[in-house]
């Protein structure tokens, strides 16, 4: 063994990488209401719309899941500018975080319109609900109940995504990690405290979401 | 000597007890019956016996020797000599009715595969399941699903056999067939436990009938004492409105 | 800029290049393809390790579930750099492609385990009581009741697991692993222009993972209508 831990060259950094994380949280929720925005409309696009833009709004998400996020952001922060879109790293990082989470999220809540079943449609035009009441009532909270769950996921799943940013130079987490790295040199130890920042931050996460869908929306959810 | 005997047992789950001093015992050939309300811990005392829910307090004695549920070897010694039939049939639903029976014989046991598959069609054709060797649960009948665990059971060659609830999640219909195939095996001898809700089947079949309520044992004996003249408050007042239907 | 990428075409896919582009996507496959299968063996063996009951093995269920919970918890990125940097801490010189198959292992052996985890609780719980009543050992239980049971349930997350590394392991670019990624980065270097580079390299991500997202997709519907012998 040639290297001794030596964590408190370290923990001094601690509030600037505690910072990055409210960062990473941040960049994660922009993405993540840009996707829902992009995914509602998708998801509606799929379920209701006519067959061509089905089609397109298929081939969107095909492709976007199908190839990785760090490679479309290369294309959105080195290609763009070839066609005259010249966008800062933290601009090209969002947008492609938000197109990747758009196409995800799309087929999430896809899934979750579909669970809406018809009879329970029916059983509350019997109990004489208008429209409105129906949707209100009946559509609305089960939408959410069996929604919740999975974009809680997805929401976690995400803000560890962007790490990725880091490699474009914005000073997230991992990229506040890096330049901590390159001052002390303790690379095992500002690592393993990123790695331990990460595990908390979204262990937090895990639990107030869960709480909150429990309560809200009677979800069914774990809590750690 | 007491084939089995159960001294001053004492079982919890997640801290609530859920059952307190049960002492009763069985002689060789006898059979006991449980009855008493839901929840009176009749279920719960014969997963005790078979070691799915370990004791807090308390001896089980096997012909005079103490069962430590604790200890792998003699639990594994224990479930060789004692066998169970769940009220929900739990039947192996990956394999067919013949598998089912063949399975822990084959694997458990090491017993030679051809032995036992000639055993096991003999058991399923004496519960009248000649003709379902190669069904598979979803496709029997509650009835039948329950006769073959019971053929499963009897493959394992105990020596006393657990009965819960049998007959308690089948269509009325097919109560019968259940029962008819318990009576055969009370003819042959068989030590059994019995928890059921079949009033008329446990009175003529039972040597002897413990009422259970809120996890103690309220009464023990004869079926015609607890039947005819029951000691107990508690008792009379469970068997009047039980008779009264 | 489509007028360049027509320009530089006949250029980039040069004979070196199409090989240096082939050999690319068989180490992006491969690090997920081998990731997964060790992922799986260990994630079974870890998922398996929680069901026992002794007293005796609560630090080995206690380690099993810290392992799991944290290894999904930590960004490929970071999990790739405290491997490199524990290797390179311990003195030992081990290639990139070790250091990111290792960080792959790790993760996907958490995650597969929580896969299998929960393919193991869908058997209800009375088919395991009944194995146990019938003397079997744990591993008999597992072969002959649970895992005929719970394959079909615990097949499909997996084999997305694995398509959805295939796109995660670009990240092993940044160690300088030559995959895909890399790849891309490499011909950029040389000049060609971003927009036909990293457009190739999408394609050819596309060309990996769609058949395989089909073919996920279809497996899944089988399993499904797939009685249960």
């Amino acid at each position: 063994m040639s290297y001794t831990l030596q964590f408190g060259q370290v923990t001094g950094y601690l509030p600037y990488l505690a910072g990055g994380a409210w960062i990473s949280l941040q960049i994660a929720f922009l993405a993540f209401c840009g996707g829902m925005v992009i995914g509602l409309f998708g998801a509606m696009a799929k379920t209701f719309g006519n067959r061509p833009l089905n089609r397109v709004v298929s081939g969107y998400v095909t492709f976007f899941m199908n190839t990785p996020q760090l490679v479309q952001i290369y294309f959105i922060y080195f290609a763009l500018p070839d066609a005259g879109i010249l966008l800062t790293s933290y601009e090209a990082v969002l947008i492609g975080m938000t197109l990747n989470a758009g196409a995800y999220l799309t087929e999430i809540q896809r899934a979750g319109f579909e669970s809406v079943h018809r009879n329970e449609m029916e059983a509350a035009e019997t109990l004489g609900m208008s429209l409105m009441q129906r949707v209100r009532y009946v559509v609305l909270p089960h939408i959410a109940r069996v929604l919740f769950p999975p974009l809680s996921n997805q929401y976690i799943l995400m803000t560890l995504g962007t790490s990725m940013a880091a490699i474009f130079g914005v000073e997230e987490l991992t990229g506040r990690a890096f330049n901590v790295n390159a001052e002390t040199f303790r690379s095992i130890e500002v690592f393993s405290l990123t790695a331990g920042l990460y595990i908390i931050v979204t262990l937090i996460a895990t639990l107030i979401l869960g709480l909150f869908g429990r309560y809200m929306f009677r979800a069914k959810m774990r809590l750690y | 000597m007491p084939q089995l005997e159960i001294l001053d047992l004492k079982a919890a789950y997640n801290r609530q007890p859920v059952l307190e001093n049960i002492t009763l015992s069985v002689e060789k050939g006898e059979i006991v019956s449980l009855i008493g309300p839901s929840g009176s811990g009749k279920s719960t005392l014969l997963r005790v016996l078979i070691g799915l829910l370990p004791p807090i307090a308390g001896q089980v004695h096997l012909d005079g020797e103490r069962i430590d549920y604790g200890d792998k070897r003699t639990l594994r010694a224990l479930r060789d000599r004692l066998a169970i039939v769940f009220q929900q049939y739990n039947l192996f639903q990956n394999m067919t009715a013949l598998q089912n029976v063949t399975i822990a014989p084959t694997k458990v046991k090491k017993r030679p595969a051809r032995e036992v598959e000639e055993e096991a069609k003999t058991l399923l054709s004496k519960v009248g399941l000649a003709d379902k060797f190669d069904a598979y649960p979803d496709e029997l009948s509650g009835g039948q699903q329950q006769r073959v665990a019971i053929a499963r059971a009897l493959a394992l060659k105990p020596e006393i056999l657990l009965l819960d609830e049998v007959t308690s999640a089948l269509d009325p219909e097919l109560v019968n067939e259940v029962l008819d195939a318990i009576r055969l095996l009370a003819a042959e001898g068989m030590t059994m436990f019995i928890v059921s809700h079949e009033m008329g089947f446990v009175r003529e079949l039972s040597s002897k009938v413990a009422f259970m309520a809120d996890g103690h044992i309220v009464e023990f004996g004869p079926p015609a004492r607890i039947f005819d003249r029951p000691e107990m408050a508690r008792t009379r007042d469970f068997v009047s409105k039980i008779l009264r239907h | 800029m489509l007028a360049r990428i027509v320009a530089e075409a006949p250029e980039f896919f040069s004979y070196y290049n199409v090989v240096f582009l082939l050999e690319a996507m068989l180490a992006t496959f491969a690090l997920s393809a081998i990731g997964c299968v060790f992922g799986f063996a260990a994630g079974f063996f870890l998922a398996v390790s929680r069901r026992t009951t002794s007293h005796f093995l609560l630090p080995l269920r206690t380690l099993t579930a810290a392992f799991i919970e944290m290894f999904r918890r930590i960004p490929f990125l970071v999990t790739l750099m405290m491997v490199f940097f524990v290797f390179q801490g311990l003195g030992l010189d081990i290639s990139m492609f070790s250091v990111a198959l290792i960080s792959v292992c790790l993760i996907a052996t958490a995650f597969i385990a929580e896969i299998i985890r929960a393919g193991l609780e869908s058997v209800h719980r009375t088919q395991w009581d009944t194995a146990a009543a019938m003397n079997m050992s744990l591993i008999q239980t597992l072969r002959y009741v649970i895992m005929p049971q719970a394959w079909k349930i615990i097949l499909p997350p997996v084999f997305s697991f694995f398509i959805l590394f295939i796109k995660d392991t670009a990240l092993a670019s940044q160690i300088g692993v030559v995959e895909l990624t890399y790849a891309g980065k490499v011909l950029n270097n040389k000049g060609f222009s971003a927009a036909l580079v990293f457009g190739a390299i999408l394609i050819l991500y596309f060309i990996i993972s769609y058949p395989l997202a089909r073919f996920g997709a279809r497996l899944e519907q089988k399993l499904a209508a797939a009685r249960n012998s």
